[in-house]
């Protein structure tokens, strides 16, 4: 059993890091609760396979610390530190069967043999490796030597984590899906603490029930997949979160008859009074407003509130479609289901006010309390 | 599919064929021919069959040395193999001590074969040489011109001393090449020292091993320079290897017909031999799924 508490927490690869840009993962403080699945999403060189490693003994963090169950581990070796890694590659002791791979670290272990035994062929069981398993590990695909390489972690009674860095990498398409629910499934059955690192925000979704998004050595967010999609509450959480990303409109005020108005390119957006307010009390130049593509209504009519923008081109993609439409200067994408005829040459969008998000200075402003959105 | 004959292809693969045959196919067919023929002069020569191949295996001469060469290189890779084994796990593998230590590594590699006779011939001997002096001021009698144990030693560690830095780069480089994930997994495992180095690091160095004693046996089943240059072969024949036969009976004797005989058995000897060693080593991991799979 293990919480894993990453306490003022930083890693810089340079012996003396002066500025922020020296550092791989900028101070944090985060929490892994006992028993959950978590995912670390970002894009490659954001520092999560470093914080992974960290996390497992790899890499020894330059300032703050590790606690297992509120135990510092920083001076713990890897070896003693109770946790399995799954690596991107696939690592199987090529000379072994695949029984002998699976006893590895039992034996490692002194663990008597009938015990070895029995754990071994529970754990093929699970990962349906129990017909190959007196076959020699080198030949087989890459599926089953990543669920070698996950079963080594599972036979160790010990284990109260395991962290995942980029599992599914060499997996072909077909196979991804079926190993991740396995994944799953394991997680359900033996109550383990994962730590799934990927750049695949479906990969992360699907396997996770909390997703931590990483950017710029920072974690912006740690929530579920919905709130990550509905509320992102950075910039880069919207645009990195979805399918494709979310419309981000630089916006600026100014004062006309009907009162105080944002807008850009000169087409004032509909926004409600409290967004206004928000707005209005920013002393910052860098406001925009976001707003999903899955939200954005578009029709061939005019309706109140809705605002014209021209058709660019559409992307039929069978279940779904993403049409791009050029707003005053700003291209928009909107994603409309298959059922759905978009217009062709001009149209009209409407933004409903509660799915439009208000970032200051690229951090989200909760539009009712005022307050910066949850870290 | 309609392939288009066209015979005129043959003219581009004549280069090659040409080649293969002055280098490899004439010479080797000239020594078959000789070992077939007794031949006295330009006008008289008689076709003997395998005679000379039965005169050849039937003597002692050649059996002596035939014994002493699988011996010496038998010994040259017992020592040299897991010898450079060691040095490359324990080289450094950055900064500038990697470097350092691989062009300190090369250096015997590049002198020439007769050099290093010669380097050992003076450097060992008892009166003015350091490494005898010094052993002789131990108070061991030491003196490979007369002791046919001690000549043998000398030629050995001449060898080692030669030979041992080509393992070691080559296992060397195939440790380099061996991911940092295996490391780091087999921490995770808890894995021994031994057991990162028999599961992991000798897995791995497979292919290069392969090679190394390959190159090795061959070479050193070859030998010719050192011995000679070190040695004479003697004291006796003690240290005279099939090479050293080989040569006194062809060019010392002119016994041609034999010579070529034994050429061919020699030939064919380090060819079996080579072989044996490759499917060994490339057939060890199915031989084990196979046991395995009959239980």
């Amino acid at each position: 059993m293990a919480e894993i508490h990453l306490k003022a927490l930083a890693h810089s690869y340079s012996d003396n890091p002066q500025s922020s840009a020296d550092y791989a993962i900028h101070e944090m403080e985060h929490v892994w609760h006992q028993g959950g699945a978590y995912a670390l999403l970002g894009p490659s060189g954001c520092g999560k396979s470093t914080l992974l490693n960290i996390i497992s003994g790899l890499i020894k963090p330059s300032h703050g610390s590790v606690l297992f169950d509120g135990v510092e581990v920083n001076e713990v070796a890897t070896q003693d530190r109770n946790i399995a890694q799954v690596f991107q590659f696939p690592v199987i002791y090529d000379s072994m069967t695949v029984y002998d791979n699976l006893a590895f670290p039992l034996r490692n272990m002194k663990v008597a043999k009938d015990k070895i035994d029995s754990k071994v062929k529970e754990v093929a069981n699970t990962l349906d490796l129990t017909d190959i398993l007196h076959r020699k590990a080198s030949n087989l695909s890459a599926d089953a030597k990543q669920k070698i390489s996950m079963g080594r972690g599972l036979v160790r009674d010990d284990v109260s984590a395991i962290l995942f860095d980029e599992p599914l990498t060499v997996i072909d398409p077909n196979l991804k899906w079926k190993l991740r629910r396995q994944l799953k499934q394991i997680h359900e059955r033996y109550n383990i603490t994962m730590v799934y690192v990927t750049h695949d925000q479906l990969e992360a979704s699907t396997f996770a029930d909390k997703i931590a998004l990483m950017y710029q050595g920072k974690i912006v967010q740690f929530g579920t997949p919905r709130e990550l999609f509905e509320n992102p509450n950075h910039t880069f959480v919207g645009y990195f979160i979805g399918s494709p990303g979310m419309n981000f409109l630089s916006v600026e005020k100014q004062q006309t008859n009907s009162g105080t108005q944002f807008s850009f390119d000169g087409i004032a957006l509909p926004l409600d009074n409290n967004q206004k307010a928000v707005l209005s009390n920013s002393s910052s130049s860098n406001l925009k407003v976001g707003i999903r593509p899955e939200f954005i209504q578009l029709s061939a009519a005019e309706h109140p509130d809705s605002l014209p923008c021209e058709v660019i081109h559409t992307e039929d993609l069978g279940t779904y479609k993403i049409v791009t439409v050029l707003m005053g200067q700003q291209e928009l994408k909107i994603r409309l289901g298959e059922e759905q005829q978009p217009p062709t040459k001009t149209a009209y969008a409407t933004f409903p006010s509660q799915w439009m998000k208000i970032y200051i200075d690229e951090y989200l402003v909760d539009n009712n309390s005022g307050d910066t959105g949850d870290e | 599919m309609n392939k288009v004959q066209n015979n005129k292809a043959w003219f581009l693969v004549l280069p090659v064929f040409l080649l293969v045959a002055f280098s490899a196919v004439i010479p080797l067919m000239t020594v078959v021919n000789y070992s077939v023929q007794d031949i006295f002069d330009q006008n008289n020569a008689y076709f003997v069959g395998l005679e000379w191949y039965q005169e050849v295996l039937s003597d002692p001469r050649l059996q002596d040395s035939l014994a002493r060469q699988f011996l010496y290189s038998g010994t040259v890779l017992l020592i040299e193999v897991p010898l450079g084994i060691c040095v490359a796990l324990m080289m450094p593998t950055r900064g500038w001590t990697a470097s350092l230590s691989l062009i300190v590594l090369a250096l015997p590699l590049l002198i020439p074969w007769n050099v290093v006779g010669t380097i050992w011939q003076i450097f060992a001997r008892s009166d003015i040489g350091l490494l005898g002096y010094v052993i002789n001021g131990l108070g061991i009698d030491y003196n490979y011109t007369s002791n046919p144990v001690d000549a043998w030693i000398t030629v050995l560690l001449m060898d080692v001393w030669h030979w041992t830095s080509l393992i070691a780069l080559l296992c060397y480089s195939g440790l380099r090449a061996i991911p940092d994930a295996y490391y780091q997994a087999a921490r995770i495992d808890r894995a021994s020292s031994w057991a990162i180095f028999r599961f992991i690091q000798l897995p791995k160095l497979q292919g290069v091993l392969i090679i190394g004693v390959l190159l090795r046996f061959m070479d050193s089943f070859m030998i010719y320079t050192e011995p000679f240059v070190l040695t004479g072969g003697g004291p006796g024949n003690s240290t005279t290897f099939l090479s050293q036969t080989l040569t006194k009976m062809a060019i010392g004797q002119f016994d041609i017909g034999p010579a070529a005989a034994f050429s061919i058995i020699y030939f064919l000897i380090v060819l079996l031999v080579s072989w044996l060693f490759f499917t060994t080593i490339t057939h060890l991991d199915k031989d084990k799924v196979k046991e395995q799979s009959h239980d």
